[in-house]
């Protein structure tokens, strides 16, 4: 047992209806979608938004394609055109919700997603610079 | 009317031999800002239907705004721009196009659209419009006449709580006007509000004859409408896997769906845009801005996303099948706005060291100004970019090697530097502004040192708008709906 980021896990997608937002947790193999499903319950879900979301969370499950959904009941300060939250639509908050860590067995404990390598966005900076001036 | 011939024999020339086995479906738009520049990489790609998606519960709202401005707005602006990309194909009986642009005025997006293809020199074509969507007008007798009530669909206050007058009044069509309109000889089909994913299922149903009783079908239709309606978050876009190495990613992935008569449907792209149709970029877009997925609600199906099957053929390809549907509810989703008072925001920078505390301090020696003006605020919003603007209390105590912060618990990151967004909501328009001219002063005379102004905006009051869900008995809507055609000539 150990405790693990969900970032290493899952991927994710957040939207918005009215002032409902709704995350889908994506597990990256079978293994992990079991463990999401035994331990990303609605009540840890909503701990961890905290003030975010006013209402309550429900969860459905979508084994299909390893798949967790969350719906967030008051969660974009009254909705898109209504909301004076930068995030009116609830874009940040699958990002949000990778952060809770959970635990995993051992076979999963040393799981990591790869990181960005952004060389070819360096590039065009790079040549985007004395164009600009600078 | 000079009629081309019928749709089915047009659909042979775009088809590349022994690929293809049914009608061709591109996302060619995902809302209200999406680039036109889309439509050209779909077009070369051979499409039956260029499905643009333009209305977001946003978008109705920016649209009251510019038809309050000017009652023959109220559509997208930019539909002009689409359709001069699109309309050589469409006098060529290439492809048709299918589009909810028409917002609040469809009947304005026509008279538009028909301006662009005389520019262009096109006659010969149909131009369709779908009315009855708009129900602004009939709040009262709908208030009386429904189950609902017009109650709210999720929070279930009474119509009665719903705070002034509604701006305006939309039901969520389905694609049987649609496929009215197709069957009546329209190249062009513009819409006001009918479900996103249904302009999508109304090429398929009209294609291959589905039944509107025929729930499996329909909701087959329904799934890769769902899948094509947001663009390019089908085929990469807004992807939580390896977003950084998805091939030449300035060219942006839109769409196409292949669907075939019993429904199963092979989901691709252009090979000439960048992005990438895989099981994961798919299964990405499958569950956005949905609730329950073995119960999707569309006007004219309920479906079953967990009943589908994805398969990844590589190549680009990921064939969707197995979808289940039940039969449709007797309702449509309604969807009002009401005025919701004004806002303003005003944004400020500050630099190591103490950057967080600085911008707190700002914070509060703003509302305390404010109060001393005697500007009356009903809520205030402050974010703290660089600490916790996006996170909230998610973006605080992260711990462990895999944590965000990367940092062992307790230990406190100070931010190298933090901006200040405050936002706030007045009862009026004049109010808003005056209180972003507040911070103004604090320029030279506020105690913390390097306030730092960030850009060159102004302060400029924006309208709020409250958005209210709620259900209508599709009886009382159907009778009303129209399809008008038009011939450019």
């Amino acid at each position: 047992m150990g405790r693990l980021s969900l970032r290493e896990l899952c991927g994710f997608r957040s939207g918005d209806k009215a002032d409902i937002a709704n995350v889908a947790l994506l597990a990256d193999d079978a293994e992990v979608y079991q463990v999401i499903v035994a331990e990303v319950t609605t009540e840890r879900v909503k701990a961890h938004f905290g003030s975010m979301v006013t209402g309550r969370v429900d969860r459905y499950e979508a084994p299909n394609v390893l798949a967790l959904n969350f719906v967030l009941h008051g969660a974009l300060g009254g909705g898109g055109p209504r909301s004076l939250r930068s995030d009116s639509l609830g874009k940040a908050l699958g990002g949000a919700l990778v952060r809770l860590e959970i635990d995993v067995p051992d076979a999963l404990v040393t799981r990591r997603r790869p990181r960005p390598d952004v060389a070819w966005a360096d590039a065009i900076l790079r040549d985007a610079s004395p164009r600009l001036g600078h | 009317m000079g009629r081309a011939p019928p749709a089915r024999s047009r659909l042979a020339p775009t088809r590349r031999a022994g690929r293809v086995a049914g009608v061709r479906v591109a996302g060619g738009q995902g809302f209200y800002g999406d680039t036109p520049r889309a439509v050209e990489a779909l077009l070369a790609e051979g499409v039956d239907y260029l499905c643009l998606e333009a209305l977001a519960e946003l978008t109705l709202a920016i649209l009251q705004k510019d038809r309050q401005r000017d009652e023959a707005r109220g559509f997208t602006r930019d539909l002009p721009a689409y359709l001069a990309a699109a309309l050589p194909a469409v006098a060529a009986g290439r492809t048709k196009v299918i589009t909810n642009a028409g917002g609040i005025n469809p009947t304005g997006a026509a008279r538009a659209a028909v301006g662009v293809a005389r520019e262009l020199g096109i006659t010969g074509i149909t131009i369709a419009t779908v009315l009855g969507d708009d129900l602004t007008g009939r709040i009262d007798e709908l208030r009386d006449a429904t189950a609902s009530g017009l109650s709210h669909l999720d929070t279930r206050a009474p119509f009665a709580e719903l705070p002034g007058t509604p701006r305006f009044a939309s039901a969520y069509l389905g694609a049987r006007p649609i496929c009215d309109a197709l069957a009546a000889g329209a190249d062009i089909v513009i819409t006001g509000r009918v479900a996103d994913a249904a302009l999508f299922l109304a090429p398929a149903a009209y294609e291959h004859g589905w039944a509107w009783d025929d729930w499996d079908r329909l909701a087959a239709g329904i799934l890769v409408g769902h899948l094509l309606e947001c663009s390019g978050q089908v085929a990469g876009g807004n992807y939580s896997g390896d977003w950084w190495a998805l091939p030449h990613p300035w060219d942006l992935p839109y769409p196409i769906a292949e669907v075939e008569a019993d429904g199963t449907a092979v989901i691709t792209k252009p090979a000439s845009s960048g992005g990438r149709v895989s099981f994961d970029t798919v299964r990405h877009q499958l569950l956005y801005e949905v609730h329950d997925p073995r119960r999707y609600l569309a006007p004219d199906v309920v479906a079953d996303f967990t009943s589908a099957t994805f398969t990844d053929l590589g190549d680009d390809r990921v064939r969707v099948e197995g979808v289940r549907g039940a039969p449709a509810t007797p309702s449509y989703k309604m969807l009002l706005a009401h005025p919701a008072g004004w806002a303003g925001e005003a944004r400020a920078a500050f630099s190591w060291p103490d950057a967080h505390e600085k911008a707190k301090a700002t914070a509060a020696l703003l509302v305390k100004r404010v109060e001393m003006a005697g500007l009356a605020v009903d809520e205030w919003h402050f974010e703290y970019w660089g600490v916790d603007a996006l996170g909230g209390p998610t973006a605080r105590g992260a711990t462990g090697a895999s944590g965000a912060s990367g940092r062992s618990e307790g230990e406190q990151c100070e931010p190298p530097e933090v901006a200040l967004r405050a936002a706030w909501r007045c009862p009026d328009e004049r109010t808003a502004a005056l209180v972003g001219r507040e911070l103004v002063p604090f320029t030279l005379s506020a105690p913390m040192p390097g306030f730092t102004g960030m850009g060159r905006g102004g302060a400029r009051a924006t309208e709020l708008l409250g958005i209210w869900p709620t259900l209508v008995e599709r009886a009382l809507v159907d009778p009303h709906v129209r399809v008008h055609l038009e011939e450019v000539t």
